[in-house]
This record gives structure tokens, C-alpha cells and sequence, in this order.
């Protein structure tokens, strides 16, 4: 992956995009771009439509209405980590393996691992921390290990574009400093992060820019101006307001399929 | 040589009788073919739509009966033909419905299973049904035992090949979609070994016992180890050593071939929850270890 220094050119654009489950909206009408290298936080309360936009750009989530493009990215070239893993844990497997499929991309289905790539699967497992666990069963790892462990994949995805959604949601403090410190590097080397998230004091430190986002967009740019108490406070005002509104649009979909 | 093999009482029916000789082939291939198969479909938590799909195969064999009797070609035909289409019926209705997975394969199978007894019951005697539901493992003749290891060996040759596709498509088929086109011929490739070797084990061990040399062995061998390659090969010995012991039990006991495999390898499964690294009492005694440490 050659990183691009440029910080201008785009890498996902979105016009007039509503992205949501079975026609009902859960993001809706947004406009804007994301600069390639960009370390960008998304912000809000829950139902915000957060991991939707994660959903929409990684393509999984079809838009509903208006436009969602990757520019000079592929689609299988993306890097995703979902909020739920959806690893099955208790499958019999070893760190090692687990890690080594984030080569998929360079070997398939076919290709052998030869030395080379021996030696890169080992020092992504090195860089996170997992050192001397290669040959442990994944279903043996604790939760911080495991996102370790996904944080290994990750880099042997190579990927020119990161979504993470809330990767830290059960992990301590140690894991958190860890993992934050290997986002920063990829950022460094000019991939572009996009990263769901809660914790807004780690935003402020972390991410220069943030998105935050209420079913639409509420504030877009750098961090600290971002997340005023203001904004926020809108932010939530929006959310809860829609929510008997979002109620009675699930209710009405449950009535309809049934 | 072989009159020296035939005093090993262990090893002596094999010698002197043909219909052993070919039972034991016939088992050993379906070790090798099926017992793999049966280790994903026990990690992807499917080891009873295994049990499901042996069902599904029965009216399509009947039919085959119904055509042409107790022919090869036509059962086996038949058989591959209803499977298949069970198999990707219940898919669609699943996908496709409210009707969830495991409901959706249970009502076709159900259906199956029914119009296959039927349709036996029709034209044939309740030995036919018996040769059917049951199989004749000490009863395969020359093209029966070709069938059975042309079947096993394309099995064999396809899970190799597919391997990183099919552990990959089991831990984490999530990751295999964003990485890969791939997916859905993983699944139903799977489904298609899955169909080929219950056919090629029906027509040894039955539509019934099938699923046994599968499954038995599976769960046997991940009661010791916790790594997809070692737990293959793990397996597919448990199979192995499961055959020759039901076989030999059969010969000396005077029992039914098909349960007695069978039941060895339940035996051998009852043998791995007491002893086996991984097993229940195991994880006892090491946490009991644990806290006296």
C-alpha cells in the first residue's frame, strides 16, 4: 500500500446519502467528503446512525437515497471492524491463523504462506502485544487480547481505508493505550482511519477531527470545536426527539413483515 | 504372508473373508471422505442438519427403487438429486421467508423423510426398506465400493483444495463476504460434499447410521485438541479405529455391521468426554488443581 501524502483529494464522498434498514432512515441527507489520510472520529448518542455510515461505507448498507463513492479505494480493500465481532470464538483455531487470514488479499484461497509472510504475521502479532500467544486458541484469549488480536488482522490487511466501530468497547485501559498508539501509526503512514466512538475526552486527545452525528449531521471539523457542550447537547435533543418517532416506524415495519 | 495375517485373531476375518475385506475399504473410505465433513458441520453447528439432509436423501433414493429396484445408479442418482434440492430449497425459504433455518430444514426434511417410506413401502418389501434405512455395509459389492471411493476421493480432493475457504467460511464468514466473492460457493460447495457423502454413505451404512460416521468422530477428537488441522486428522483415525472395532464386534458378536460401528464410535465419544484434554471432567480436575495450587 503506498500511502498518499496529499490530504486534499477525497476518498469517500457522499451526497444527499440516507443510508437505513427496511426503508425506514437511520442516517438521512448527508453531504460532505472525507480527505484520504484523514483520522476522523464519528461522534453521537445511540440510534445517532454512527455504525450505519460505517455500514454504508464499507458498502454492506445499500443507500436508500443519494449517492455513497469510493474514490481510488476498492471495496474488498477496506478494513473493517465491526462493533459486534462477529468471529465465532470457540472455533478451533490459533492466534496465528486467526491473524494470518488478514492476508487474504495477497494469498485467496489458494496461495502458500511462504517465509516472507510467515515473518510478517509474526511481527503484526509482535506490534500489538501478543507476543509468545501465537499458537494460543483464540477461544482461550481474553477480550483485550482478542481485539489484539483483530488489531493484528487489521494490519495485515494493509488497508488504504480503517473503520473501526467502538473498538474499545470492553477492553482496559492498557489495551486502549495500546491499540490507540497502532491507529496513530496508521494514520502516520497516510491510511485514512474512520473510527466510531464514545469515549469523547480519548476523541479530544486522539482524533483531530470529529463528525458528530444525530441522524444527521450536527458539526463537522476539528474535534475540540466539535464537541462543545452546544453541539452536543443538540446532538442529544435530536436523537431523543426522533426516537418515538424511529419507535413508531419500527412497529409499523414489525406490523408490515408480519 | 497372509497366512501369517490369518492367525492374528484380530485381523484373520479380514483375511479369510472378502465381504469383511470390503466392508473395511468401504469404511475406511467414507472415514476418510465423511468424517472431515462431519468436523465442519460440527463447527458450524450443524450437526443435525446433517441428520436432516440423510433424511432428505431417502425419497429420492426411493424413487430411484421405485424406477429401476434395488439399482446402483438409479438410488444413487436419486438420492444426490433429492439432497440437493433440499438443500437449496430449504436455503431459499430460509432466506427468503420468516421461516427460520433450522425450521425451514426440518419441514422439508420431514416431508422427504415421509414420502420416502411411502414411496418404499408402495413397491418394496420391509427388507428393501431395511437395506435403505439402514445400509449393508457387509454386502457391497465391486461397483457399490467404486461409487463409495469415487465420491470420498472428490470429497477428499475438494476439501483440500477448499480448506482455507471452508475454516474461513466457519469462524468467520462476516470477514470471508468483505474479503471475498467466495462465500457463497463455500456454502454451498459444503452442502454439495455434505449431500455427496451422505449418498456414499448411505449406501453402506444407511440413510440412518450415515450421519454417525460423521458426527461421532467429530466430536470425539474436539474433546482433545483445540486446532482445526490436528482435529481433522484426529478425527478421521477415531473413524477409522471405530470401523475396524465395529466391524470386528459385528463379526464376532454376530450383530448388525451399521449400529455397531456406530455404536464403537459413541463408545470411542463416551471414552473422550472422560479422558479427553478438553473433556468435562478434565476441565475439573484442572480447575480443582487450580485452586489448591
Amino acid at each position: 500500500m503506498s500511502p498518499s501524502s496529499s490530504t486534499s483529494r477525497a476518498i469517500v464522498r457522499f451526497a444527499n446519502l440516507t443510508l437505513g434498514y427496511n426503508r425506514h432512515p437511520a442516517v438521512h441527507h448527508l453531504h460532505g467528503e472525507i480527505a484520504a489520510g484523514s483520522l476522523l472520529a464519528i461522534v453521537g448518542p445511540n440510534g445517532a446512525g454512527k455504525s450505519t455510515l460505517l455500514k454504508g461505507i464499507s458498502g454492506e448498507l445499500r443507500p436508500l437515497q443519494g449517492s455513497l463513492e469510493l474514490l481510488g479505494v476498492q471495496r474488498r480493500q477496506i478494513a473493517y471492524l465491526t462493533q459486534q465481532l462477529t468471529l465465532d470464538s470457540s472455533f478451533p483455531m490459533v492466534v496465528h491463523d486467526f491473524v494470518a487470514m488478514g492476508l487474504w488479499h495477497e494469498i485467496g484461497a489458494f496461495g502458500s504462506v511462504h517465509r516472507a509472510l510467515r515473518r510478517r504475521i509474526d511481527a503484526a502479532i509482535d506490534l500489538v502485544g501478543l507476543h509468545g500467544l501465537e499458537s494460543r486458541p483464540i477461544g482461550a484469549l481474553s477480550g483485550g487480547q482478542l481485539q489484539r488480536a483483530h488489531f493484528a488482522r487489521v494490519v495485515l490487511q494493509d488497508a488504504p481505508l480503517v473503520l473501526l466501530d467502538e473498538p474499545y468497547g470492553a477492553i482496559d485501559a492498557a489495551s486502549v493505550r495500546d491499540l490507540a498508539a497502532l491507529v496513530r501509526h496508521w494514520h502516520d503512514e497516510g491510511r485514512t482511519v474512520i473510527a466510531v466512538l464514545h469515549d469523547l475526552e480519548h476523541v479530544r486527545q486522539e482524533y483531530p477531527e470529529t463528525l458528530l452525528l444525530a441522524r444527521e449531521i450536527i458539526a463537522r471539523g476539528d474535534s475540540a470545536s466539535v464537541l462543545s457542550d452546544e453541539n452536543l447537547l443538540r446532538a442529544r435533543q435530536i436523537a431523543e426527539g426522533g426516537g418515538d418517532e424511529a419507535h413508531a416506524a419500527i412497529c409499523h415495519a414489525n406490523q408490515e413483515s408480519g | 504372508m497372509s497366512e501369517l495375517l490369518a492367525n492374528v485373531p484380530l485381523l484373520s476375518p479380514f483375511v479369510e473373508f472378502g465381504f469383511m475385506r470390503r466392508a473395511l475399504a468401504g469404511c475406511l473410505a467414507l472415514s476418510l471422505g465423511a468424517t472431515p465433513v462431519g468436523v465442519f458441520l460440527m463447527l458450524r453447528r450443524m450437526s443435525l442438519a446433517g441428520d436432516a439432509m440423510s433424511h432428505a436423501i431417502l425419497p429420492g433414493a426411493a424413487v430411484g427403487y421405485l424406477i429401476a429396484g434395488l439399482s446402483l445408479p438409479a438410488m444413487t442418482i436419486g438420492g444426490l438429486v433429492a439432497g440437493l434440492s433440499v438443500a437449496v430449497l430449504s436455503g431459499g425459504v430460509a432466506r427468503n421467508s420468516v421461516i427460520k433455518e433450522d425450521a425451514s430444514l426440518a419441514t422439508f426434511y420431514l416431508i422427504s423423510l415421509s414420502a420416502g417410506v411411502l414411496i418404499i413401502s408402495l413397491r418394496g418389501s420391509s427388507v428393501d426398506l431395511l437395506h435403505v434405512l439402514f445400509g449393508s455395509v457387509l454386502a457391497l459389492d465391486d461397483a457399490t465400493l467404486l461409487l463409495l471411493a469415487a465420491f470420498t476421493s472428490l470429497s477428499v480432493v475438494a476439501l483440500a483444495l477448499g480448506l482455507r475457504l471452508f475454516v474461513l467460511e466457519g469462524c468467520d464468514p462476516a470477514f470471508l463476504a468483505r474479503v471475498s466473492r467466495l462465500g457463497p460457493l463455500a456454502h454451498y460447495g459444503f452442502m454439495v460434499l455434505l449431500v455427496l457423502n451422505l449418498v456414499a454413505g448411505f449406501h453402506a451404512l444407511g440413510t440412518l447410521m450415515a450421519v454417525g460416521i460423521m458426527i461421532l468422530p467429530a466430536a470425539a477428537a474436539r474433546l482433545w485438541v483445540c486446532n482445526i488441522g490436528p482435529l481433522l486428522l484426529i478425527a478421521v483415525l477415531i473413524a477409522i479405529a471405530g470401523s475396524f472395532v465395529g466391524l470386528l464386534l459385528s463379526y464376532y458378536m454376530n450383530l448388525p455391521a451399521g449400529p455397531a460401528i456406530v455404536l464403537t464410535l459413541g463408545g470411542l465419544y463416551a471414552l473422550s468426554l472422560a479422558l479427553g484434554t478438553l473433556g468435562p471432567l478434565a476441565s475439573r480436575w484442572r480447575s480443582g488443581w487450580h485452586f489448591e495450587r
